[in-house]
């Protein structure tokens, strides 16, 4: 990771990352959060910021297909990484199966946690395709949503689920 | 009635997808804080370390030094006209002028160009205080040793309410029994989980302020009034809005300092709080203290109620005035009695102001007596579910507090949730620890009167169809803050106009471009802003089929249109394409537009009060939940929850019972385990989304979401409100289903697991004293 140091004797990092399958150069500041490099940087404003202290879920990304809070990760921690954001979920405009299956079980209110659940979501169906009830709240058990009692969220995740088993 | 009725609507009554479904699950959706303008700035608010303090000085020649920084401002630059949400109340200043009145309270602020050189300037900023004595505990406010917080307001009383009705010393007089119980309510937070945002830009004198608001009506009136412009320069509009529950139904620092910034600036500045600026501002629900004395006769019917509460306002009325009226007023709907008293002091103290949350003022006082109503059904040996049903309100009554209640299957709603839940094979037959209780609730569909007086109609909508009739927009000010009323009032437009939903477009919430509507508070929605998109409907409708009738050379008064479709029921030979229809309308005759307007009608007493809780519908709800509880820890698992709803006709099924869910878990967090915490200075202890205990998705029970079949004659299509009545029995429930499982009633909220535990341990002990005396 290169690194320039400005006018003010403050050193800069030059972080390459690959987000959502585009690579991008960003320099920035030690203190700088993956969070706002994919928001005011990149104008990836599906990460959404809840609480910036990772206890909402809110940003969840995959980070190298590992969920992650992005407010709790430094920009120059994913130097090299490969970052997939809620706008990379869905393909040449065609909906991710989840994503379908949010809006087929009416697992979307306000949306503000939704980038973030489908995120921690995708991430558990990757890692075990046929989840239990208990599995699927326990993934999304980060994942803070004030609208819906996580009634739907649940079951449009285990839609999935079932639909994969079948 | 609904059930059959539904079954011939082409649109409502069905689960359409939402309409912004999809951009919120693709990240498209731009929220508020998503929004960058060109030569946008950043604002921070500076906020009081001290409950109570007086402000000696504030020297902000250093913040301003600070490359980055552009501007810095404070009381001396900002109109000082005291504003709130309340008229009969306005005590806030955009910045505070001689004290500062809670921790967190708005001191100056800062507009830089980015958000760490605003961090930088706010430290930077030297303010002299003169720490006050605070007064922190609202049941000690009133008394005579207590500091002033507003000079105005003696012995810090924001609101004094003493409500009679019928004689309810008589009452009591002819009760068999009488019993009082006090209990007390906690304080808790909204917590939509997108922070508030707005940006604020001029344009000369025109001011444009994008806000992540329940209600851009009210904002735009109180801004302008406070900037001494004419609301026709002050426009103010939402994006996507993140949640609200009631803590974002008035303008708060950040538009108002937003305002400041801006003009000052010259440039567009977005301000922002973050997740403990969030709890600072506060608005959430009330901590109440409530003693209720109730008359019952020997079976159990409910003579008379007196309620005597305090709640703690916090530092500023906000909208709490009628969160006090609302506490005793909502206490008449879902029993039967002729005799009530309310009395309540609403009292400032030196911590953040309280508001409307969810359910506004009602669930507390709801908790309360549905856990009091028990109490009395156990002294007298009925079961909790007999003692309800036995006073359940009837249709086409009216209560003591001249409410006129239309629709009502209170008893049904009862009786239902008695079968599903399997209420008489579990009551007093479940295994050791584990309990069901009962209770219900009752809410507005729409408040009867706006917040301040004005004669303007409550909502208005217009519809516009495209010149080649295959979509039409709707035009409307109801407010979309996740509960999905964009969707429903395009249903609603498809229904009355015979077209159909995924043709609809929408434009919704912004002064400028749509019309009028209060916004997304007191479940008015679907019934107000669905009556003036009803009837903008149907005026498209009527001059569409006039055109038809030119067209078709065919009576106007043989035909009808549906799905898109003009037809005759009496010929079926007879047909025309709506949006052939329609691009005849504007080629022959200008564009198709339809408008419409709701104004309630007038409603309620005379008395001190009595608009406050007048609502054209009410809906009824009765919840049973079922919980498991660990004798050793106390730990309270909710296993199952079952509500029955009577919330007249439905449109968007999936969409109500999502309602119901989140109804319902917020209540069960409030329940449970939410409470802001403050420490002896007054200084919140958990401002932050950790310790702040939202349930999760592990925390959640089995919901089973049902409803009665119900038609409510002052809504259009018979619709009634559901977004905020769930939440209101959900309290009172689940500490009824506690006390069946132990036999403890625990008295205040949180029904944490340690006081649970403690409520066991006390009874052990006492039991264990009898026995050793």
């Amino acid at each position: 990771m290169g690194t320039i140091t400005d006018k003010q004797g403050v050193q800069r990092y030059i972080v390459d990352l690959m987000v959502n399958g585009d690579p991008h150069t960003v320099v920035i500041k030690g203190n700088t959060l993956l969070v706002n490099v994919l928001r005011d940087e990149l104008d990836l404003t599906g990460t959404k910021k809840g609480c910036e202290t990772g206890d909402c879920g809110s940003c969840t990304i995959l980070l190298d297909g590992k969920p992650v809070d992005a407010c709790l990760v430094l920009a120059a921690e994913a130097d090299g990484c490969e970052i997939t954001t809620i706008e990379g979920v869905a393909q040449h405009g065609e909906l991710d199966r989840l994503q379908k299956s949010f809006l087929d079980n009416a697992a979307v209110q306000c949306g503000y946690c939704s980038p973030g659940m489908i995120m921690s979501a995708k991430a558990l169906l990757t890692r075990n395709p046929n989840p239990s009830e208990h599995e699927v709240r326990k993934a999304i058990g980060g994942n803070l949503c004030r609208c819906t009692g996580y009634v739907n969220i649940v079951k449009a995740v285990l839609a999935v689920a079932e639909e994969e088993a079948r | 009635m609904s059930g059959t009725e539904t079954q011939n609507y082409a649109v409502i009554g069905k689960s359409v997808p939402k309409i912004d479904g999809r951009d919120k699950i693709t990240g498209a959706a731009r929220y508020t804080a998503d929004l960058k303008f060109p030569n946008m700035l950043f604002g921070k608010i500076l906020t009081s370390p001290h409950a109570h303090a007086r402000i000696l000085s504030i020297d902000t020649s250093e913040a301003e030094k600070i490359p980055g920084v552009k501007a810095v401002v404070t009381h001396k630059d900002a109109p000082t006209l005291k504003y709130g949400i309340s008229p009969a109340r306005w005590d806030e200043n955009i910045f505070c002028i001689d004290t500062v009145k809670f921790v967190g309270d708005k001191v100056a602020a800062v507009a830089c160009i980015d958000e760490e050189t605003c961090y930088k300037a706010l430290a930077a900023i030297k303010v002299e205080y003169e720490v006050l004595p605070a007064v922190l505990d609202p049941l000690r406010a009133r008394d005579e040793d207590q500091p002033q917080i507003h000079p105005e307001f003696e012995r810090n009383i924001n609101a004094e309410i003493h409500q009679d009705f019928g004689d309810i010393e008589e009452a009591f007089r002819a009760a068999h029994y009488v019993r009082t119980d006090t209990f007390v309510g906690n304080r808790t937070y909204q917590t939509p989980i997108e922070p508030h945002t707005a940006t604020s830009m001029w344009d000369g004198d025109k001011l444009t302020v994008y806000s992540s608001t329940q209600s851009p009506h009210y904002f735009q009136y109180y801004i302008a009034r406070e900037f001494g412009l004419p609301m026709g320069n002050v426009r103010v509009l939402k994006t996507y809005v993140g949640g609200g529950f009631g803590g974002k139904l008035e303008p708060t620092g950040l538009e108002f300092g937003g305002a400041v910034l801006a003009k000052i600036t010259g440039r567009p500045v977005k301000m922002f709080y973050d997740r403990a600026e969030m709890f600072a501002h506060n608005r959430g629900r009330h901590r109440q203290y409530m003693t209720l004395t109730t008359g019952v006769d020997e079976k159990g019917k409910i003579l008379g109620v007196h309620a005597d509460f305090i709640m703690d306002g916090g530092a500023y009325t906000s909208l709490g005035i009628a969160t006090a009226y609302y506490a005793g007023a909502m206490l008449t709907l879902t029993y039967e009695f002729d005799h009530f008293r309310f009395d309540m002091f609403r009292v400032y103290t030196n911590l953040p102001a309280c508001g409307a949350q969810r359910g506004h003022g009602a669930p507390q006082p709801r908790y309360a007596f549905e856990a009091h109503l028990d109490n009395i059904a156990k002294h007298l040996g009925i079961d909790p579910m007999d003692i309800r049903i036995l006073n359940a309100r009837r249709p086409n009554t009216v209560t003591p507090n001249e409410f006129a209640v239309n629709s009502c299957e209170m008893k049904a709603c009862l009786e239902q949730a008695r079968v599903l839940s399997g209420w008489d094979e579990k009551k007093g037959k479940l295994p050791k620890g584990r309990g069901i209780g009962v209770a219900t609730g009752s809410f507005v569909t729409g408040a009867g009167y706006p917040i301040y007086r004005t004669d303007l109609p409550h909502a208005a909508a217009m519809i516009k169809v495209g010149e080649d009739g295959t979509s039409a927009t709707l035009y409307t000010g109801a407010v979309d803050i996740g509960q999905g009323s964009d969707t429903i009032l395009c249903q609603m437009a498809a229904e009355a106009m015979g077209y159909t939903y995924e043709q609809m477009k929408i434009v919704a919430a912004d002064t400028e471009t749509t019309p009028h509507d209060f916004g997304a508070y007191a479940s008015r929605q679907t019934l107000m802003s669905g009556a003036a998109v009803k009837q903008a409907g149907e005026e498209v409708k009527k001059q569409l089929l006039e055109v038809a009738a030119e067209e078709l050379d065919f009576p106007v008064s043989d035909l009808d249109v549906r799905s898109g479709v003009v037809f005759s029921p009496a010929d079926p030979n007879v047909t025309m394409p709506f949006a052939d229809v329609a691009r005849r309308h504007f080629v022959t005759r200008g564009p198709l537009v339809g408008k419409g307007s709701y104004t309630p009608p007038k409603l309620g007493g005379t008395f001190k009060g009595a608009p406050v809780g007048t609502s054209p519908a009410y809906s009824f709800a009765a919840q049973v939940s079922e919980v498991q509880i660990d004798e050793e820890t106390g730990e309270v698992t909710v296993l199952d929850v079952w509500d029955v709803h009577d919330c007249g006709t439905v449109i968007n099924p999936s969409l109500l019972h999502a309602q119901v869910h989140g109804a319902l878990f917020m209540g069960m967090g409030e329940s449970i385990w939410e409470e802001v915490k403050f420490d002896d200075k007054g200084r919140i202890l958990n401002p932050n989304l950790s310790e702040y205990r939202l349930p999760t998705a592990l925390d959640m029970p089995r919901i089973h979401s049902s409803l009665v079949d119900s038609y409510e004659p002052a809504g259009p299509w018979g619709v009634k409100e559901v977004g905020e009545g769930a939440t209101l029995p959900t309290m009172g429930c689940l500490r009824n289903a506690i006390f069946d499982a132990m036999g403890v009633s625990v008295n205040s909220l949180p029904l944490g697991y340690e006081k649970v535990w403690r409520a066991l341990k006390d009874k052990r002990e006492e039991a264990g004293s009898q026995k050793a005396g």
